[in-house]
């Protein structure tokens, strides 16, 4: 790569710097090409020749020059200003002088900064502040969502049917696989723990109602709760959060059409659909995995495991697994669709909302299963 | 300064370019010259941002070469097109501001990846960089905190932060409002003047075409290239295509001249 004719004609030469003392002058000439990605001369001669009061610059085959330049004139004049000497520059061309009145004569002037530092306790109230704020946000959304879904319910026709199965559609796709995978390993993983254990009482049968009632009751639901928040809810918060950016949600609301009847609440239905049929998929092939574990390792046939969890595992338990998908699903929901809505109008925002969101649906999921299993053991279910 | 004009910083030979299937711009060449304000111009659909995707290298040319001072750019090497790329500075029509850094942050990191300097140098350069384009002591700004005009002003002063040799605008003025636009141009104009850029502009802003215009070429969709070529205010006033008269002239337009318009596709090209 020719190293001096980059993007200037092919006669460029590299920029100069010629110094020489007379009397109480030092007459620096510059010449040549300054270009700010080629080496430049530095000034660290010129300073060494001190007894000159008066530094002046004059051009001397001064071809095409940049801020490298200007650059090298601001060190000069600093160095100048710094060891009381005369700094002319009135033989240069007048863009360049004018260009070079531009550079603050300290360096870069630090621009102030906008906000003062706070104390600990004033940061802690800060984030406390912000951390009310975003709960009171979620609250309203979630009454916003509430009055949405009463108003749908007077009126069916106007709710977004078509939108409601293309996420439903979606929300099935994208997680079966990993429901798949994940849930057979947990029953797989599950038999093989308890196997152990039960073995050693010659008990290996009751792997059966081990698997079948931690899956049925707790881990199936949950692993697909988990995979359908990381997926479909964090798309969500994306997809409204990208929407959001790009004005989109203002163009709803300036027809007047609710952004959150038109994008909350066909989601949230959708993944409360999704999510007690995903869960009892889950439920089934955990079931698999236990058979799979049983038949393979403890030579139990799978027709007697098969009977073995239809003996301990009951409809009931099956339905209260189920039953909390339905606010699984709307944990996920709501955790997506509102982060999306209240996402920062830049890239960064969009990111934020969506690890946001994840973030949020898998501690909701969680808090919800809590409060149930309190619940169901008040309940005696 | 030892400038010759007719230098050629930008040669377009036989450049075919589009989307898939689909050709926008066909066998289009063009020479732009140092220091020249080109400006492309044309109705919209005609293949103006397309042409300008691919001068800068965004969008791979089917057919055809593009030379910045006489290397290829289409066959050039990682290294060389590096070295290519250095030479040019783009102002992209919705800014292209990074949002998740500051305005020092901004204009820094072409400085950093692309020269030697200090740290010192660095701040001294943003600090020259924004007071050029009036923005001075916005250091510590995102961009999402500035108005759409400073948000343009900003996208310039890190499209200039390697002094490039060429500027690319699309829609420089778009979303400005007169008297801005005026000081974007000037702005323009004031760079020019300092370092001898080659600007080419995307616009279809009239009044900055004729006030900074040194040749413009008009793309038309329909013959898939250039139909005219030549100084605004020369084209305007003795061009025998409608096409161009009509967009230059555009308060001239007489009611049925659209008509006459969509049937002067077959017509013989002026150029």
């Amino acid at each position: 790569m020719n190293k001096t004719g980059n993007h200037s004609s092919p006669e460029a030469a590299t920029a100069q710097r010629q110094a020489g003392v007379s009397g109480d002058e030092c007459l620096v000439k510059i010449g040549g090409d300054w270009r700010l990605s080629e080496p430049v001369p530095a000034w660290a001669g010129v300073f060494g020749k001190a007894p000159a009061t008066r530094v002046r610059v004059v051009p001397a085959d001064l071809g095409k020059w940049d801020t490298s330049l200007v650059l090298f004139l601001a060190h000069g004049r600093a160095w100048c200003a710094a060891s009381e000497k005369e700094f002319q520059v009135e033989a240069l061309p007048a863009n360049l002088q004018a260009l070079l009145h531009q550079v603050p004569v300290n360096g870069a002037a630090k621009p102030a900064t906008k906000t003062a530092a706070k104390s600990k306790w004033e940061l802690a109230a800060s984030v406390a502040e912000k951390w009310a704020e975003h709960v009171g946000q979620s609250i309203s959304f979630l009454g916003e969502c509430a009055l949405g879904f009463i108003d749908v319910a007077g009126n069916p026709h106007r709710f977004r049917w078509l939108d409601c199965l293309v996420e439903m559609q979606r929300c099935w796709a994208s997680s079966l696989p990993m429901v798949s995978l994940v849930s057979f390993l947990v029953g797989v993983i599950l038999a093989f723990q308890s196997a152990v254990q039960l073995q050693q009482f010659g008990a290996a049968i009751y792997v059966a109602d081990l698997v079948g009632l931690s899956v049925v009751r707790e881990l199936g639901p949950m692993m697909a709760a988990f995979i359908v928040a990381g997926g479909t809810g964090a798309r969500f918060a994306a997809q409204i959060g990208n929407m959001k950016v790009d004005a989109e949600i203002d163009a709803l609301e300036t027809l007047g059409i609710s952004s959150v009847d038109f994008l909350a609440l066909p989601r949230l239905l959708a993944v409360m659909v999704m999510m007690p049929i995903l869960a009892f998929y889950a439920n089934v092939l955990g079931v698999l995995g236990g058979m799979f574990v049983s038949a393979t390792m403890l030579d139990i046939p799978a027709s007697a495991y098969w009977i073995e969890t239809q003996n301990r595992v009951g409809f009931s338990d099956v339905c209260s697994g189920l039953f909390k998908c339905l606010w699984f699903g709307l944990a996920i929901g709501l955790a997506g669709c509102e982060r999306g809505m209240k996402c920062e109008r830049s890239a960064a925002g969009v990111g934020t909302a969506t690890s946001s969101a994840v973030v949020t649906g898998i501690l909701l999921i969680v808090l919800a299963d809590a409060l149930f299993a309190v619940i169901y053991n008040v309940l005696g279910i | 300064m030892k400038n010759d004009p007719t230098a050629t910083v930008i040669e377009v030979k036989s450049l075919t370019c589009g989307y898939g299937e689909t050709v926008v711009l066909q066998e289009v060449s063009l020479a732009v010259h140092e220091r020249e304000v080109l400006f492309v111009i044309g109705g919209s659909g005609c293949g103006k941002s397309t042409l300008l995707r691919c001068l800068i290298g965004l969008l791979k040319p089917i057919h055809g070469e593009v030379f910045y001072f006489g290397k290829s750019f289409t066959a050039a090497d990682s290294g060389q097109r590096r070295e290519i790329l250095k030479t040019f500075g783009v102002l992209y029509q919705n800014n292209a501001l990074w949002s998740s850094m500051t305005l020092a942050e901004n204009i820094s990191l072409p400085l950093e990846e692309h020269t030697s300097l200090s740290r010192a140098d660095r701040e001294t350069m943003i600090a020259l960089k924004l007071a050029e384009v009036g923005l001075a002591g916005s250091q510590e700004l995102y961009p999402s905190e500035l108005s759409g005009g400073m948000q343009k002003r900003a996208a310039l002063a890190r499209a200039l932060a390697l002094d490039p040799a060429i500027v690319f605008f699309d829609e420089p003025s778009e979303g400005l409002d007169p008297i801005m636009s005026r000081e974007m141009d000037e702005l323009i104009l004031q760079v020019r003047e300092n370092f001898g850029t080659t600007m080419v502009i995307v616009s279809h802003q009239l009044a900055s075409i004729f006030r900074l215009a040194d040749r413009v070429i008009m793309l038309n969709h329909e013959t898939r290239g250039i139909i005219a070529e030549g100084a605004p205010a020369e084209l305007a006033a003795t061009s025998t295509d409608p096409r161009v008269r009509d967009f230059l002239n555009p308060g001239n337009a007489r009611p049925g001249r659209r008509n006459e318009n969509s049937a002067g596709g077959n017509k013989p090209i002026i150029k």
